[in-house]
Order: structure tokens, then sequence, then C-alpha cells
């Protein structure tokens, strides 16, 4: 009956997801009348925190078989933490982690998943976003155990106060056959999918030189970078800056667009964000339809003076 | 070297998106079908590369109807060697998965490759299903794909970098930007993909365990407020929208 939520953590602590995930969890929980157990996997401090969002228990595991991802052993991990609690639904969020481990516990249990899921579900029905982002879809679980990623940001966080009991929990771990040999993290900046502000820009910058007034800004505002493909392409900005159908999708609570036309595959990969701002010369940009706030002017001028006027809010 | 890549049918990027049937099918009326991008950019060029750099072949895998023809012929024509199309709805990710393992699991793949996701239902699913059905290794949102021998060094992206992950051969691998660039077939591919073997297979027993019960679409924008001046927008995403 109970609900079984993985709940990710990252050198030593839960990651923002985690509680995205917990969230849901805890809040599908309370709608169904059943208990709300958290797993967690790996050396992790503060996992009573998600006590907070209604989770009664974390199963907490610490292996050294553990410390190197593989999505292979965690679909095995939880698949031995639902059979204990006997959970009915298990909740991931839909990261890199929840990407690479729902599947294959999916495949493993026979248990319908969606991914995505942008609201609570409605006795088996759970909606998610569709077509990237241009439409949504009510999908039936029809298995008796479901599984349900969390699109993150997508649902109003609810603390419902509490502590969670962390009790510790072990299984049998497989061996399995990757090894992972490094981790490159990009730099000690925000990173992009996480970031709850973004700006980005296009070719109305007219050249990788002009980024300054950009990176100024998103500094000032503790934003993240992002870019359209056009200027990803030719290598004005980096790879992992790409936002839009073919490069990431993010979905933060601002996202400040200079210099973009509004391409409806740039669309795609910006429409879950809670408000966007664009800033274009071109008053046909088809971008604008999509803004809820902008102004038909120089990308060059305003941001400077957005950061100016930032920079007096905080004074 | 002996690859699989899984392609998916997919509505092109600008189609308009509507339904019918009281909203429970999209609507196909008018709507151009390509190879979904994932699939066709990242783990089939990728696909070719390897090939091209250490001998084998390249088949690749659509679970659909004979409308997914055209786009398997475009497959063939960019290069791959041959064609599988497992003759069945695609009902959902578990029963695609399913059929695609059923299919591969006897045919000795060194690589399984698919992308990311599919544009239309973004499901971000199959590779990972296919993977633990074959009890194989499964690398998700791939950026890089090296080979050496049996031996794979893969980069996969992870919040705020990447995992540099070694795995040997056979293993499940979905594709993300970064991977390969996009081919364009040209006059001889074109000409050859109509003579490369595309197999029709039927399909094997198999359960579904979602159902899609409809569509809806997003609410209309409100309509963007403009202005005029930096320091007006700026006071409004303070006190409106409470955004900064």
């Amino acid at each position: 009956m109970s609900v079984l939520i993985y709940t990710d953590s990252s050198n030593g602590a839960l990651t923002k997801n985690a509680f995205e995930a917990a969230n849901y969890g805890g809040q599908l929980a309370q709608a169904a009348g059943t208990e709300a157990i958290a797993i967690v996997v790996g050396a992790a401090e503060g996992l009573e925190a998600l006590g907070k969002y209604g989770v009664s228990k974390v199963m907490h595991i610490v292996d050294a078989a553990l410390d190197n991802f593989d999505p292979q052993k965690m679909a095995h991990v939880v698949a031995a933490a639902a059979s204990e609690t006997g959970a009915e639904t298990i909740v991931f969020a839909h990261d890199y982690t929840g990407k690479a481990v729902a599947p294959r516990l999916s495949a493993k249990l026979d248990a319908g998943l969606v991914t995505g899921a942008v609201a609570l579900p409605n006795g088996n029905v759970v909606k998610k976003a569709v077509f990237s982002g241009k439409a949504f879809a009510e999908i039936e679980i029809t298995s008796a155990i479901k599984i349900i990623s969390v699109l993150p940001n997508s649902l109003d966080k609810v603390e419902t106060g509490g502590s969670a009991e962390v009790v510790a929990f072990s299984t049998e771990i497989p061996s399995t056959r990757i090894t992972v040999k490094e981790i490159k993290k990009e730099s000690t900046e925000l990173s992009l999918t996480e970031a709850d502000l973004v700006v980005s820009a296009g070719r109305g910058l007219k050249g990788p030189e002009n980024w300054g007034i950009v990176e100024d800004l998103a500094k000032e505002l503790g934003a993240a970078t992002a870019c359209s493909r056009p200027v990803s392409d030719i290598g004005w900005r980096p790879h992992h800056e790409h936002v839009g159908q073919t490069g990431i999708a993010i979905r933060p609570n601002l996202y400040i667009a200079a210099g973009i036309s509004g391409a409806i595959q740039h669309l795609a990969g910006v429409n879950g964000s809670k408000v966007i701002v664009v800033i274009n010369t071109d008053a046909e940009a088809p971008f604008f339809k999509a803004a809820d706030y902008g102004i038909v002017g120089d990308a060059f001028e305003i941001l400077p003076k957005m950061l100016e006027a930032i920079k007096q809010l905080k004074a | 070297m002996k690859i699989l890549v899984c392609i998916s049918k997919a509505p092109d990027t600008t189609a308009k998106i509507a339904f019918t049937d009281g909203d429970t099918k999209f609507d196909e009326a008018g709507v151009q079908f390509i190879v979904n991008p994932y699939d066709e950019w990242y783990a089939l060029v990728r696909g070719l590369e390897l090939k091209e750099a250490n001998g084998g072949s390249v088949t690749v895998l659509n679970v659909g109807a004979a409308d997914s023809d055209p786009i398997i012929r475009k497959a063939l024509a960019i290069g791959a060697d041959d064609a599988v199309r497992i003759d069945a709805a695609t009902t959902d990710a578990l029963y695609v998965a399913k059929q695609i393992a059923n299919y591969a699991k006897d045919q000795g793949f060194d690589l399984i490759l698919s992308g990311k996701e599919t544009i239309d239902y973004n499901g971000s699913q199959v590779g990972g299903m296919v993977a633990e059905l074959m009890d194989a290794p499964y690398v998700s949102l791939a950026s890089k794909l090296d080979m050496n021998g049996n031996t794979a060094t893969i980069e996969r992206e992870i919040e705020g970098g990447v995992e540099v992950i070694e795995v040997n051969t056979p293993f499940v691998l979905s594709a993300a930007k970064g991977m390969a660039e996009a081919r364009i077939p040209n006059m001889r591919g074109i000409m050859a993909a109509r003579s490369k073997p595309l197999t029709v297979v039927p399909a094997t027993e198999a359960s579904a365990s979602t159902v899609i019960k409809g569509f809806t679409l997003p609410p209309e924008k409100t309509g963007c407020k403009l202005v005029e001046t930096a320091e007006e927008l700026v006071e409004l995403l303070h006190n409106e929208a409470k955004a900064i």
C-alpha cells in the first residue's frame, strides 16, 4: 500500500531533486492515506529533513558496492526496498538518476511507468507533458505496482513538518559491469538544470565576445546562463548551454531571453519556465507570443540597464 | 562490431499538435514524420562512425506499422546496412521494450543504441527497459562514446558535469547531444536505401502496463506585458511576478 520514494544524494547530502520527489511522494501518500518511505543510497547526512514533506521513515543503505553509480544495481536496491515495504507506488525525480533507474525498475517489476509527471495522480491516472511541452497526456497505469517520476519544479511544495526516522537498510548487491572512472564537473558554477533563474541569449548578441553582459546579469541574479541552438552550433557558447528541443529542457522560475527569436524548437526547451521575459529588437519575434513580459529593444542597452536596476533593488 | 540502433517515428519538430477522437489520439492529418532526432543525429550517426572505424554492421530497428517504412528508409539512406521493423503498435514504452528485447536477445549485438528520448512522448524509458530485459548494462544520456576493442569509454551527463564510464560490450546506451553531428543522406545513399533489406517481423506476445486516456492542450498564455524600460521590467519582475 505504501509509497516508496527514491531520494538521490550527492556528495553526502540530499539533492534538490530528492526534495522534489519527497514532496510528490509525501503528498501522494497523504492523499492515499498511506505511508511515505524514502530510500537513500550512499553516505549522506540530514536525511531526517525528508520528514518535513511527510516521509515517515528513511531506509538508508551504505555499501561500498554502491559507491559508483550503476542503474542496474540501483534498480535492484529499490526493488528490494519496495518488496520489503510492500510499496505499491514508487516515486523518482525525473532527473539524470531517475532517467537511468526508473526504466530498469519498470522492466524488472513489470510495473507501469510514467516519466515526467506534472501533477499528483488522479486515481491511477498521471498527467505528463508530451510533444516537448506542447500538450499534456493523461496516462493510466494499469499494473499493480506503479512507478512515477516527477518533473522538477512542477508541484508546489507542501511542508507538513515532522522529522523522518532513519533506519539502516541492506541487501545483497549483484555484481555488474559498469565502472565509473571519473567525475568531471563543469565548474563550481550553478548547473543549468538546477538553476531557479536563467539568463539566455542567441544570435541577437552578434558574437561570442559580447556575452559579458549576459554573464554579468546572470552573476548578479545568481542565475545560470543558457543559449539558443544556432549559437551553440557555431561555437559561440558551449553545447551544454543549448536549451531547446534537441538540447535540454529546463523549468526555471525565471527565464530571460535576449536576442532569441523564439523558434518552436527553442520554446520546447523552455516552455516549462514559470516566467518568461523576452528582449528582442524585432517586435514581430514569435517569442513575444510565449512571453510573460517583454521589451522591444536592444539587448546591448537593456541587459546592462537591468543589471543596474537589480543592483539598485538590492541596495 | 554488430550494432543495433533503435529508431522511432516522430512528428516533425514544426508540426502543429492537435488531437482527434475526443482528444484521445494525435491528429496525424498533414503531419510530416521524421526519424526521432536523438535517434538519428546521435545514436545512428555514432553507430555508423564506429562501424566505419572498426568494421561490422549497423542494423536499425523500429517497432511500428507500415507507415514507419519511409523513415526507416531514411535511416538506411543515411548509412545503416539493414533494417528490421517489428510489426506492432507502439502501445506503451514497456511493450515496445519487450518487442525489442525479444527480437534482440539472440542476435548477438555488441551495442544497442537509441536516442535519449522521443520528441513526442519524451519518455526517456525504452533504453533502460531493454537493458533490464536483456540483463545488460545501461548508460543513459551519453554524450560521448569511444570504443577500444570491446571496451567502451563513455561520458554520461550528470548534474553540472559528466561521468566517465567504462564498460565492455554488450551494453545498451541512450544518446544525447554531443555524441555526433547529423548527417545528410547523399544521392548515392538514397538510391542504395531502396535495395537494402527491410525485414518485417511479427510482434511477440507481450503486455503493456499504461494506457493513454486523453490529451489536453496547455492554457493559452495570457499575453505578454510589454514595457519600455529595463527599470520597469525589473520592477514588475520583483513586485508583480515575484521572480527576482
